[in-house]
């Protein structure tokens, strides 16, 4: 039997109970929906947060897309239960697990595939595997309506809530997945493009799907997300227990991920990619891997967004609010998870809480005059983060054990010129 | 997917497609042919109505070059996006509102010397208003430069990104306040009027209004012209500036290495301070002719103007000067007839298609030197 | 293996704990003595502050007024106002602190339906009467399935109306093409195109041309010159003020001659009079109304504000006046009372005599104006 590390116990028991004692404040009622609210959507930022850390922090690839795949995810959740709530259809389900997996089965067959042949460049096999996707989520499509009858017969035998609580698990876990297919197929081509380039790659796309979000109803025929109307009718049912609960996931997924030869081949793309490829290290692949996995996060905490409020409009996932992710990132510190975390329960409290409360009567515009004076002081002060590189020891016990060159050193003026990983 | 047998000289069809790209380019040789198709359909269907769309493209793409200016300017030297450029822009806008309706700037000549020729005194009061735009944007932009970006110089460069950020929300927010700016919608006052002329093959007249316009012909206004003007002769001076005098030898010199230039007596910080202001005057000039053309200022409206901008130096290559003109025209154009002639709500999603492909082909930009990457 | 037991053990504790759900939080016991709060929820920063500054305004001098005459129920009223950005997570967060942190029974706003609807989910489901004085996206009052959320109401016409009042009015002039343009990112503006287009078809009017834009465009060359070509009759654009002031002044210049015609997103003292010349809207009331509510609320907003009141202050007024009647009439600070006394009410207001249909949408005529000469003038009337 494997001996469990000392610094797992603490994380695992820590999270427990900082989970209960939160839990038991929010059950007697000590902790009102107004902080319950803000707690819930900081945790919801910190997973979006985990994912662009992931891509940025540890990957080096300054990405504004993690919006667009927060938004998709949140959609794609939405119409999944809302299907399910008020039509009483397993289609949106059925449906959009049959595109994952089949057009899932097919980029990873591809894959295998296409590896085989040298000197492919990315857009050619951009278009193979935009045309395979595009047939088979046809093909998916009609599966998935065929299969809506039994699998909602089946479903309402359960116990309504349930069945409910089961629809949202599987419309949440699907987000994510669509949003990660999405990622592969979008930033195949795109992370070809260095750095700068690719974050303006990446602001087009989350620009490109707040249009397409708008006009939902008209230009992709979703008439239930009534485009810019605002879609309504989604049930509320994001506990504080659920976006918990996928936090921890994402914060261990993050960390074995890092534990693995895969976590080092993606530090190694951000510290220097030329010596990276020189080792042998399939850069390109750890670049799409890390984007897809990072996008895989943002579409799971777009699909928790989706049932706290039970209404998404397509103004929240617009473009300057795409930056919030990567001010919480920057702000906690760059590439520690610690820090995203705590950057993001920090920007929520702030933002949202403290300064509703404590700012004057009358003082109310002034809100977003504190913030950004907030963020340009405590950037002066200390521009690599709160946590600047601390990790707590659950994290840090898998960082490789000597790690002197932190982002700082790494990125420093004179180091850009010669060097053009990263922003 | 058979294997085919390759020989030795005839590249396979397999080899064609697979290999060499073509699959690739294909794609992109289709959505072009479509796109030129589209143009080409337009322009035969109504040519005087594509050539008005081509004149609105033209006039928004020239302002849209001069904030570009600024990105690309600043970007070369010292690799940062600023962000709070774009309110840079706003507050220019503002400075000129504030300096035609409140003092009457524009007027000043006209005061002095009542029996100049309109034309003249007009001319000369609109050049004071934007160059005291433009004096103050430099200013507020060293400002900024100092305060902001200058203790980050060593920091990481995302740290200076996320400051420009909050720089930014920070002059919005502040602009948008009860005593400064306020957070209202305010019609523009333009420091002259307007006058339309109309061209077609019987020749050019004047366009009174209220009227409908002469069959088969194209307007143009005096803004047109001012517009074109400008920034044709801002950019001629930039040029001037940076290829011919010792302070732009400097600027490229920190643009192409900072080390070496400091180590040959050139102040570094002054220079950046001087390529912050220079950018900063010309988004000052750009804000007062957004606003002559778009009579409306508020203090949100340096984001989308910014970022559009912004697009347009990545487009031409960022750090490159002509690149920036090419790329904020191309986008003028892209914008103006996507909205024309193939959908208006998709008419950003197509500029951004559009970089997107334009990126693919050249990741650098159109201008863009190829990245200086350790070989 | 023991890693294993742990996460186990996690789990199934997480769900247990889970599962007890949140003790309904005990109403707060209606303290008889203390103020009544009302909460005003404005979007004070985000895209359209000057909105939610009218609106703010609008609502506080009515609680001043009330304060003035001795409160409501012999109780003083205290305003609670919260910025909520027009935007869904700083309205749904502005709403729960001031229902759970302030314990306020009564909420003023949103202006912006998109963070109406989320306020008025959590004000139905908490009890809370909320007012929203601009919101026009149906849903506002609406559930998912079609009925009636019994805690929230609205002061301005919905969509369709306005809409229709347009169609009718332009048809009575003889125009026969009109040329629509939207917002494709604001309900409001398309809602109110759609309706106009519906009524306007079924009357037998041609639409020539349908563009949209976003709200962040300015330059309206292309579609402007569009217009120009197809020679339209009308140009309806239902947006607001700022849009208009925008459109109108590149239209003059691009050789527009259509007339413009809109609703009452027009109606602002910074509307464009100049540019706009000759454009029709549909609004509330008429600023140039000589009934006594009128000219009061013109007479004290403009004193106390510096400035003529716009459409969002006056149905902010509006909304105060009708919950605060509501509460006096309903004879208690319980919201349950106070959302019964509002279905029934009719009380003239400054934008006409109003009530509530079964929707919760007021029941209120319409009146068009016209700007012309720099100034606005009525000039009909257009009943429900």
């Amino acid at each position: 039997m494997k001996k469990i590390p000392r610094s797992s116990l603490i994380f695992y028991g820590g999270a427990l109970v900082f989970f209960i004692v939160v839990q038991l404040l929010i059950s007697f009622g000590l902790l009102n929906a107004f902080w319950n609210t803000i707690l819930r959507l900081g945790a919801v930022m910190a997973i979006v947060s985990l994912g662009l850390n992931l891509i940025y922090g540890f990957n080096g690839q300054f990405s504004l897309g993690q919006w667009a795949f927060y938004a998709i995810g949140a959609y794609c959740a939405a119409d999944i239960t809302y299907r399910w709530a008020n039509l009483g259809s397993a289609g949106g389900l059925m449906v959009v697990l049959m595109i994952v997996l089949f057009t899932g089965a097919a980029i990873l067959f591809l894959r295998t595939q296409l590896s085989k042949i040298r000197r492919l460049d990315a857009l050619s096999a951009f278009s193979i595997y935009l045309l395979t996707t595009l047939i088979l989520g046809y093909v998916a499509l009609q599966i998935g309506k065929a299969l809506d009858a039994p699998v909602a017969a089946a479903l309402k035998a359960l116990p309504p809530a349930v069945a409910l609580q089961v629809v949202f698990f599987f419309a949440v876990i699907l987000a994510g997945m669509l949003a990660a297919e999405i990622s592969f197929l979008f930033g195949l081509p795109i992370l070809t493009l260095g750095s700068d380039y690719f974050g303006i790659a990446t602001l087009g796309l989350t620009i490109i799907t707040k249009v397409l979000l708008d006009n939902s109803d008209t230009l992709l025929g979703f008439a239930e997300m009534k485009g810019a109307r605002g879609m309504i009718g989604i049930p509320k049912i994001t506990t504080w227990f659920w976006v918990f609960l996928f936090l921890i996931i994402t914060i261990v997924v993050t960390r074995n991920l890092l534990n693995s030869s895969y976590g080092r081949a993606i530090l190694s793309v951000r510290e220097d990619e030329i010596a990276a490829k020189a080792m042998g290290i399939d850069v390109a692949n750890y670049k799409i891997l890390t984007f897809v996995i990072g996008s895989f996060f943002a579409g799971l905490a777009g699909g928790l967004y989706a049932h706290i409020n039970g209404f998404l409009h397509p103004d929240t996932f617009n473009f300057i609010k795409s930056f919030d992710p990567m001010i919480v990132i920057v702000f906690g510190g760059l590439g520690s998870v610690t820090g995203t975390i705590a950057g993001a329960f920090a920007w929520a409290l702030v933002l949202e809480g403290f300064l509703r409360l404590f700012l004057p009567e009358g003082f109310e515009t002034w809100r977003f005059v504190v913030y950004p004076l907030l963020l340009l002081i405590m950037m002066l002060l200390k521009p690599s983060g709160i946590f600047g590189g601390y990790e707590i020891p659950f994290i840090r016990a898998v960082l490789p054990p000597n790690q002197p060159k932190r982002a700082e050193d790494l990125r420093s003026e004179d180091a850009i010129q010669s060097q053009e990983a990263g922003l | 997917m058979s294997v085919s047998s390759t020989t030795a000289n005839r590249p396979s069809l397999y080899d064609l497609i697979i290999k060499r790209g073509w699959l690739g380019k294909g794609l992109l040789i289709v959505v072009g042919l479509l796109a030129l198709w589209k143009i080409v359909v337009s322009l035969l269907a109504n040519p005087t109505l594509f050539l008005q769309q081509v004149i609105n493209g033209l006039q928004l793409g020239f302002v849209y070059a001069l904030i570009a200016l600024g990105y690309t300017m600043v970007y070369g030297i010292v690799r940062l996006i600023n962000f709070a450029h774009g309110d840079v822009f706003m507050v220019g806008a503002f400075v000129s509102f504030y300096g035609i309706a409140r003092f009457q700037l524009h007027n000043w000549l006209s005061n002095l010397a009542p029996n100049l020729p309109p034309i003249l005194t007009q001319a000369v009061g609109t050049l004071s208003v934007m160059a005291v735009a433009m004096a103050i944007c430099a200013l507020l932009a060293f400002t900024i430069e100092r305060i902001a970006y200058k203790p980050l110089r060593n920091a990481p460069r995302i740290s200076a990104l996320i400051t420009a950020i909050g720089v930014s929300f920070f002059l919005e927010y502040f602009g948008a306040l009860k005593f400064v700016f306020t957070p209202n919608f305010i019609t523009y006052k333009r420091p002259f009027e307007i006058t339309t002329w109309f061209v077609n093959t019987k020749g050019i007249g004047q366009l009174i209004q209220g009227d409908t316009i002469p069959e088969g012909s194209v307007i143009f206004s005096n803004i047109f012209i001012i517009i074109v003007i400008a920034s044709v002769a801002l950019l001629m001076a930039l040029n001037y500036i940076v290829q011919k005098t010792r302070v732009g030898k400097a600027m490229r010199a920190v643009a192409y290495d900072k080390q070496t230039a400091r180590l040959m007596g050139i102040n570094t910080d002054w220079i950046i301070s001087f390529t912050f202001m220079i950018g900063a005057a010309l988004a000052g000039a750009a804000g007062m002719l957004y606003a002559v053309a778009f009579p409306q200022v508020f203090f949100w409206m340096g984001i989308i103007p910014g970022l559009k901008a912004f697009v347009a130096a990545v487009l031409g290559g960022i750090g490159s000067i002509p690149g920036a003109v090419i790329g904020a025209l191309i986008m003028g154009q892209a914008e103006v007839l996507s909205a024309a002639y193939i959908s208006t709500p998709m008419r950003d999603a197509i500029a951004f298609s559009i970089l997107i492909i334009v990126l693919l082909i050249r990741p650098t930009g159109i201008f863009g030197e190829p990245s200086r990457e350790k070989a | 293996m023991s890693k294993r037991i742990l996460v186990s053990v996690f789990l199934l504790a997480a769900v247990l704990l889970a599962s007890c759900q949140p003790a309904a939080a005990p109403a707060a016991p209606a303290a008889d003595t203390g103020p009544i709060k009302v909460a005003v929820l404005a979007p004070l920063s985000g895209p359209v502050p000057t909105f939610g500054v009218s609106t703010r305004d609008g609502a506080l001098m009515a609680i001043e007024e009330w304060n003035a005459k001795g409160g409501v129920l012999g109780r003083k009223i205290e305003a609670v106002v919260e910025d909520s950005q027009c935007t869904p997570d700083p309205a749904v967060n502005a709403a729960n602190k001031v229902i759970d942190q302030d314990k306020v029974h009564y909420i003023i706003g949103e202006v912006c339906s998109k963070a109406s609807i989320p306020i008025s989910e959590i004000a139905e489901a908490k009890g809370v009467v909320q007012i929203s004085p601009t919101s026009t996206n149906p849903d506002v009052t609406l559930k998912a399935d079609g009925s009636t959320k019994k805690y929230i109401f609205r002061a301005c016409f919905i969509d369709p109306f306005q809409g229709l009042v347009m169609a009718k009015f332009a048809q009575g002039k003889g125009y026969k093409t009109a040329f629509i343009m939207f917002d494709q990112g604001n309900d409001y503006v398309r809602g109110l195109a759609e309706a106009f287009e519906k009524s306007w078809t079924e009357a037998g009017g041609t639409v020539v041309g349908k563009e949209t834009y976003t709200s962040q465009d300015t330059d309206f060359s292309a579609i402007l010159a569009k217009v120009a070509e197809s020679k339209a009759e009308v140009l309806f654009l239902p947006d607001y003020y700022n849009i208009v002031n925008l459109v109108a002044a590149q239209a003059k210049e691009k050789g527009v001659t259509s007339v413009m015609m809109g609703g009452d997103g027009w109606d602002s003292p910074d509307l464009d009079a100049k540019a706009s010349d000759g454009g029709f809207f549909s609004n509330h009331y008429s600023p140039e109304d000589t009934r006594a509510k009128v000219v009061d609320f013109v007479k004290a907003y403009s004193t106390k504000y510096g400035a003529t009141p716009d459409a969002l202050a006056a149905l902010a007024y509006d909304a105060t006046y009708l919950l605060l009647t509501a509460i006096e009439k309903a004879g208690s600070d319980d919201p349950a009372k106070v959302a019964e006394a509002l279905a029934a009410i009719e009380l003239e207001v400054v934008s006409g005599k109003v009530s509530f249909d079964k929707s919760h949408n007021p029941i209120k005529a319409a009146a068009v104006l016209q700007v012309k000469d720099g100034k606005v003038s009525f000039v009909e009337s257009v009943a429900p």
